[in-house]
């Protein structure tokens, strides 16, 4: 069994991958440069803190159904204005929209007095299951695993399914798929609300694990750290982000044991190595690049054709 | 009734007239070749009618519809497939991805989500694959790994994967040897029963040998319309254009 302090840390790390997952959908998948993960996550984690708080509803059949829908609407209304047009929005565009909304709403929880200022929302009640509290850490570990699983699962269907190759072609040459027939722009904002929603349900599960929320879980810092993570581990791969998020944190944790004062340095020169040599990230080591980019809807049938190169490849 | 009709298609870029008052008939399972020399509007004329550009003024009808301002999807959707100049398959696809998608372009986003139409196009992808040649290994190569000439016909076969109306072809043997384009007509001359094709072409012999119709465009004017023969013999095509190349 682990140590408490553990089981704080390692829930803490799995439902950062969830935040993580969501940014790997969003870029990996469809080529959409989200600067605004953070934003969905916090909001959702003010919204239930909000709840919590203000009617005293914590109750995981609401709370979390309600961070979900915060993430999924915010992220439905931000992508509706920064993906949506005539012509399609830069990829810079998407960038700096995001990055903005981002720290719009950072400096917005900062100076607004109801949702605490600098301090944020402190002393969040735990969640409740009927008569039953969330406050044992395990508890919590195994709920934000089976999440983070149900999630993952969901997540690879999607992105097998013949939709997952429609965003592979908006990501190759968005503007060629248009000239098909597909509503590209449609596409986008379905997956950037899905994963705008996976973000929410991220940052209700952190709030009440955390039990408390700050403005930093809005703000670009955070945003940024996803996009480290992701690089990290491998973007296009689903499971790439997860063990960047796991990697990262542990390495930070370990170097902060051993390294006390120069360890955000070490962590830095570290990301920048694998940056350099691996741009595919820790998943490069484990999975060809063709796996890679090509992970989204493999056949499922007899592949009379290829027979032999698969089996050369088994 | 023609398929496709424009009429005074005028584009402006800034000062630059890219095209004046052009108007273009196109009819149901005619092959209609745009010629003219470097700049005069060839590609432009063959953008607007795909939606990648909104004309300056005028109108653009397509199977009785008014499509000026409509959008390249909407477009799509209603029969016109483009094929850009520059190849632009999509190239960390495989070759059989890249035709399926094409295959499954008007489905709607749940259907996509939850379909399975992977194994129901099966057949309908390695049928267009074999007509142009490229069925070998089509599920482990990408699109990148094919030579220049294979990967014009890709896209051709991505354009045909939509079941067009109307074939819009932007310089498609662009880079190919004398074979290739000799193979490319071949692939192209039995789609005459099945959709009309517009197609912008610098080398003649070729247009020639497939189209049935004939617009000459000259520094954005129309020069003249007309039968294969007919723009041979024209006097006002020769002196402007033939005679210079």
């Amino acid at each position: 069994m682990l140590a408490d302090y553990l089981t704080v840390f390692v829930t803490r790390v799995l439902i950062l991958a969830l935040l993580a997952l969501s940014f790997d959908l969003v870029w990996g998948y469809s080529g959409i440069m989200s600067f605004g993960q953070a934003l969905f996550f916090g909001a959702a984690g003010y919204g239930v803190a909000l709840l919590a708080r203000d009617l005293e509803v914590t109750s995981i059949f609401i709370v979390l159904p309600a961070a979900l829908a915060t993430g999924l609407i915010l992220s439905f209304v931000t992508g509706g204005f920064l993906l949506l047009g005539r012509q399609s929005p830069t990829r810079i565009f998407v960038a700096l929209g995001t990055l903005t909304g981002s720290y719009l709403a950072d400096r917005l929880a900062r100076r607004w007095y109801y949702l605490g200022g600098q301090n944020g929302i402190p002393s969040i009640p735990p969640m409740t299951a009927g008569g039953y509290e969330f406050s044992e850490g395990r508890v919590y570990y195994y709920l934000a695993f089976t999440l983070l699983a149900i999630v993952y699962l969901v997540c690879r269907f999607v992105v097998r399914s013949q939709f997952g190759l429609a965003l592979a072609g908006a990501r190759e040459h968005e503007a060629r798929i248009t000239f098909f027939g597909y509503k590209a722009q449609q596409l986008k904002l379905t997956v950037f609300s899905l994963a705008g929603a996976i973000a929410g349900l991220a940052g209700g599960l952190y709030t009440f694990h955390e039990g408390f929320v700050w403005p930093n879980m809005l703000g670009v810092v955070l945003s940024t750290q996803i996009v480290l993570y992701a690089l990290f581990g491998g973007v296009g791969t689903l499971i790439g982000p997860v063990i960047g998020v796991i990697a990262i944190e542990s390495l930070g944790f370990w170097l902060a044991d051993g390294f006390p004062k120069i360890w955000p340095i070490l962590l830095g020169l570290l990301l920048l190595l694998l940056i350099l040599f691996r741009p595919t990230g820790l998943i490069g080591f484990l999975v060809s690049e063709s796996e890679r980019v090509g992970s989204f809807g493999r056949p499922s049938l007899p592949r009379q054709v290829s027979a032999g190169a698969d089996d050369a490849a088994a | 009734m023609p398929l496709l009709e424009t009429r005074a298609v005028t584009k402006a870029f800034g000062r630059l007239m890219a095209l004046r008052s052009v108007d273009l008939t196109v009819g149901e399972n005619e092959f209609h070749g745009l010629i003219g020399p470097n700049g005069s509007g060839k590609s432009t004329l063959l953008k607007c009618v795909a939606g990648a550009e909104l004309p300056t003024e005028g109108t653009i009808r397509f199977a009785g519809r008014d499509i000026t301002a409509a959008t390249p999807t909407d477009r799509a959707r209603a029969g016109i497939t483009f094929k850009f100049q520059i190849t632009s398959v999509l190239p960390a696809l495989t070759v059989y991805d890249n035709v399926l998608l094409a295959l499954q372009a008007r489905s709607s986003t749940a259907s996509l989500i939850f379909s399975r139409t992977r194994k129901a196009l099966h057949e309908r992808v390695m049928h267009t694959l074999e007509q142009f040649h490229l069925a070998e290994g089509s599920m482990e190569r990408t699109a990148a790994a094919l030579p220049h000439g294979q990967q014009q016909w890709l896209e051709i076969a991505m354009a045909l994967a939509c079941e067009p109306r109307l074939l819009l072809l932007d310089e498609p043997t662009a880079g190919m040897s004398l074979e290739e384009r000799r193979v490319t007509g071949d692939l192209l001359m039995p789609l005459k029963p099945r959709c009309s094709l517009v197609i912008v072409e610098h080398d003649l012999d070729f247009i020639r040998s497939i189209c049935d119709r004939l617009t000459v465009l000259d520094q954005g004017n129309l020069l003249d319309c007309g039968t294969v023969s007919h723009i041979q013999n024209s006097s006002k095509v020769r002196e402007i254009y033939l005679t210079r190349v």
